[in-house]
Order: structure tokens, then sequence, then C-alpha cells
């Protein structure tokens, strides 16, 4: 009677495990060619003069494969999973699950495609042209009823908070893709936005920054709910905190967009509000990261031995980080500083590898022996290896990106004695050459711990089934 | 009505919401409520080992 799969639902395990795998094969593709594009920066040679391996054509590829390939799998098989654990029944629809992985795939591979080819709709993270739109639609609606359906029939009396993330996350990016894709088609491959001037550039950023703050935020928020309680072994800090940090969050963040356009054509009024909504975006912010650090408390001598905790804390810590740079940043008079230079990369990246990724990443090492019928990971002193790779390669890229950004406004802004620049654009590029290096190290060990994980997770896949939980202590410092 | 006016019912709406949000979360009578619901993430594997205890 000790078999907990025995009691439990017939859960839907296959949607999750199919997704699951994905996330790290597209996670291993996209960081690899952000590593590319990072190495070009610094030698441009290394297009080979092929018109599809240009700057310009890869790095919407690498956006969309980061976000929407490997974040997107790791949402869905969380959100696939957590709703089943958490509604203790089986997914609505099986079909509809399949159909949403294999439509998924095929939005991914049809972007491998079109945007090396320059097909493109030049809307940055929508660069998808129309057809690829309506597919994605398709798939999202089908991903909707499937989850809400879920939930509709669930055995528990509760919405589990971690739901709660993943429905407002599915439901906004519905909003946000669908309103911000609005465009005329004028052939297969090309189509033009319907909005003009200004307020397309509202429009972009409104979907922009809420694709920052619903998909790889809300959806990620609903990930640390259920697997920091979970592989903490503890509930939730505090589960009246979290239902604060919900609206408080879903209801600001919708504002912020603006501040990705200061002193722009956008009027002045806008802006503001944008600055304004930003920096009180701090206060859920770090309510939320509070939250889920301090479910710990008590039990902090977990993270001595288990690697796994480890990535879903120190993300939550980049998440802190990330979350009071971005208010920061979205002051007018900072942001004069900091607008179109590499600080912008840096903390998009330390939003992006330091807590999407690694959110995700200890998500997959929770759920890889589950999945698959295993007691633990194949070896975890190899994920150990892998935190560290990761810490690494995000402080490396960070550090970089600070610095070189910082210099290039600087430079930038620096005027001589009668009004003209003291510093020529081509002046600043050299002087980040250094930094752009240091920054390619950073995505090295990055891509080498992604390489890390593929190996741990294909041994763990392969293990035979009946092994016994061997008690081999873990030896990590 | 002007978009001033307009703003400034939306934003009074938006701060009683939030008191209201507020009230709800912290009021003693979801105290239970919400500590089941906070223990939804361990329940599904909870239930064999209370079996267990019973069938012993």
């Amino acid at each position: 009677m000790s078999e907990t799969t025995q009691v439990q639902p017939n859960y839907n395990y296959k949607v999750v495990r199919q997704f699951t795998v994905m996330t790290v094969v597209w996670g291993i593709i996209g960081m690899s060619i952000g590593l590319l594009l990072a190495i070009q920066l610094f030698a441009p040679a290394l297009n080979f003069d092929i018109p599809w391996l240009t700057y310009s054509r890869l790095r919407p590829l690498h956006t969309n494969a980061v976000i929407f390939a490997f974040g997107g799998c790791a949402l869905f098989a969380t959100s696939f999973y957590v709703v089943q654990r958490t509604s203790q029944v089986r997914l609505f629809s099986d079909k509809l699950a399949a159909f949403t992985f294999w439509g998924w795939q095929a939005v991914i591979v049809s972007a491998v495609i079109t945007l090396p080819l320059g097909m493109t709709s030049s809307k940055e993270y929508a660069e998808l042209e129309w057809p690829i739109d309506i597919l994605i639609t398709i798939v999202w609606l089908a991903y909707i009823i499937n989850f809400f359906g879920t939930l509709i029939i669930r055995k528990t009396s509760h919405i589990y908070v971690a739901n709660w993330f993943f429905g407002a996350f599915m439901l906004t990016v519905a909003v946000l893709h669908i309103g911000n894709s609005m465009a005329i088609p004028v052939s297969f491959g090309k189509s033009y936005s319907i909005y003009a001037g200004a307020v397309d550039a509202m429009m972009q950023w409104w979907y922009g920054h809420n694709a920052v703050g619903f998909f790889l935020t809300a959806g990620f928020l609903g990930m640390m709910y259920y697997f920091v309680p979970k592989q903490a072994g503890r509930p939730v800090y505090s589960y009246r905190l979290s239902i604060v940090h919900f609206w408080a969050l879903i209801s600001l963040y919708i504002w912020a967009g603006p501040h990705h356009l200061h002193y722009t054509a956008l009027p002045d009024w806008t802006q503001s509000l944008g600055m304004a909504m930003s920096i009180i975006l701090f206060v859920p912010s770090w309510g939320g990261m509070i939250n889920g650090i301090m479910t710990l408390s008590g039990a902090w001598h977990k993270l001595r031995t288990d690697p796994v905790l480890r990535f879903l804390i120190v993300s939550l810590s980049f998440y802190g980080m990330s979350t009071f740079e971005g208010p920061m940043m979205a002051i007018k008079t900072v942001n004069a500083l900091s607008h179109y230079t590499d600080w912008t990369i840096g903390h998009v990246h330390s939003g992006a590898l330091g807590w999407v990724a690694m959110v995700s990443i200890g998500s997959v090492y929770h759920l890889v022996p589950i999945l698959f019928g295993q007691p633990k990971m194949y070896s975890t002193s190899l994920v150990n290896v892998h935190f560290w790779f990761a810490t690494i390669g995000v402080v490396l890229y960070i550090v970089a990106m600070w610095m070189s950004g910082v210099l290039q406004g600087l430079m930038w802004r620096a005027v001589n004695a009668d009004g003209t620049l003291t510093y020529s654009f081509v002046e600043s590029l050299e002087a980040s050459k250094p930094f752009y290096i240091l920054r390619a190290i950073g995505g090295m060990f990055v891509v080498a711990g992604m390489l890390i994980m593929a190996y741990n997770c294909y041994k763990t896949i392969r293990a035979p089934k009946a092994e016994s939980i061997n008690d081999a202590s873990v030896a990590v410092a | 009505m002007d978009q001033a006016i307009i703003g400034s019912i939306f934003t009074v709406i938006v701060f009683i919401a939030f008191i209201g949000v507020l009230y709800w979360a912290f009021t003693s009578r979801n105290k239970t409520r919400f500590e089941e619901a906070a223990n939804l993430v361990f329940d599904d594997e909870e239930k064999p080992t209370t079996k267990d205890k019973q069938e012993s």
C-alpha cells in the first residue's frame, strides 16, 4: 500500500512527458543560437556570409526559441501537471492535449524555417507571420479549453493558487497575441499591422511587456507556487499573501508597457503613467519573491543537500533582483542612460536565464524522475554541477552587460564644450568588445550546463524501471 | 464625461476593489479555507499514508 501511484487518479502524464523532454531539447537549441549570436557580436565573420545565418535573422529565432519553445514547453508541461495533481483529476481531454503538443511543435518548426528565411512581421517577440499566428491562436484556444475544463471537473473544492497564475497567463496571452497580431495579409508570407505610427508602437509594447509579465512571469510564478512548496516539503509561506500577490500583480502589469517607449513620439502622460505603474510593480513582485523564499523558513538546511531546491530558490533571488532593476530602469531619468544600451540586454537575461530558466530547470529536475517512474535523477551531483554552471554563466553574463551598458550610455551622452559628441558610435562599440567576449563565456557555461542536464535526463529516462531507491548519501558541498 | 473624470472614477473603483481583495484574503472567516488550499500541493500523495494508518 505504500505505492502512491495506485491511489492517485489516472493522470495524463504522456503530454507532460512530451513537453518536459522538448523543454530540454528546445532549451539547448535556443540557447546555442543565443551563444552563436553572442560570438557573432565580436566575431562577425561567423555568419559565413550566408543570409540565413546573419544576426538580424537569427536574433528573432533565438528569442522565439527560448521564450516560446523552451519557456513555452516548460509552461505547458508544468501547467498540465499541476492542474491535474492539485485538482486530483485527469485532464479534461487527452485529444486536445495531444493536439496542443503537436500543434505547438508545428508552430516552433515553422518559426525555425520562416525566420532565417527573413519572413517577419518585424514586431519584436511577435515576428511570426499571419498563417503561423492563426495556428498559435487555435493551439492556444485548445490549451485554454483543456486547462479550464480540467478545473471545472476538479475533485477538490479549492482552485490552488498556482492554477490562478496559470489561468491568468493563458487568458492574457490570448488577448495580447490576438490584439497585437491584427494584420492585413498581402500574400501568404507577408502582412502589415492594422495599427499605424505611435499607436502601433504602443500596441507592440503593450504586448511586449505583458509577454514578459504574463508569459514569463505569471506562468512561471504558477510553477513556483507548486514546485517550491513541493520540493521543500512544506506549504507556501503565506497563502493569503499569494492571493494579494496574484491580484496586485495581474492588475498592475498590464499598464507597464509604455516604459519601453520613453522619450519617443508616445504622448508624455502615457510615458509617465507607464513609469509610475512600473515602479509600483516592484511591490507585488517582491511580495511574491518573499513568499516563495520564506516557504523555506525552518528548512533552510535542505538547500545544502538538494540542488533542485537550490535551482528554485536561486531563481527567486534572480527574480527579486530583476524586478528591482526593472522598476528602476523604468524611471525616465535612469532610462535616459540605460535605454538602447546593453544594460537592457543584461536586465532581460537576469530575468530570462536567472529567473525563468532556473525555475524551469528546477521544475524539470523535479518532474523527470516522477514522470518516468524513477526514484530520483540519475546523478544528483550532475544536477549540482549544472546549478553552478548556470549560476556562474548568468552572473558573468549580467556583469558583462552592466559594465558594457553603463559604458555605452555614458559614452553616447558625453558632449564636448562646443556641444559636439565626444565619441563616435564605433568608439563605443570598440569599448564594448571585451564585455561581449565575457558575455559569450557566460553563455558557454549556460549551454554546457544544459548539455549536462540533457545527459542526466537521458540516463534517468533510460534507467531500468524496477530500480529500488539506493540510499547512497549524496555528498554536496 | 471627460477623460479626467472617467480616470478618477476608475482609480477609485480599483482602489476599493483592492481593499476588497485585502479583506477577503485576511478575514479570519477564510483562514481554514486558505489553509486547506495551501495543502492541496500534498493532498494527492497523503491519501495512501492516512489509509495505511487506518488499516494498521
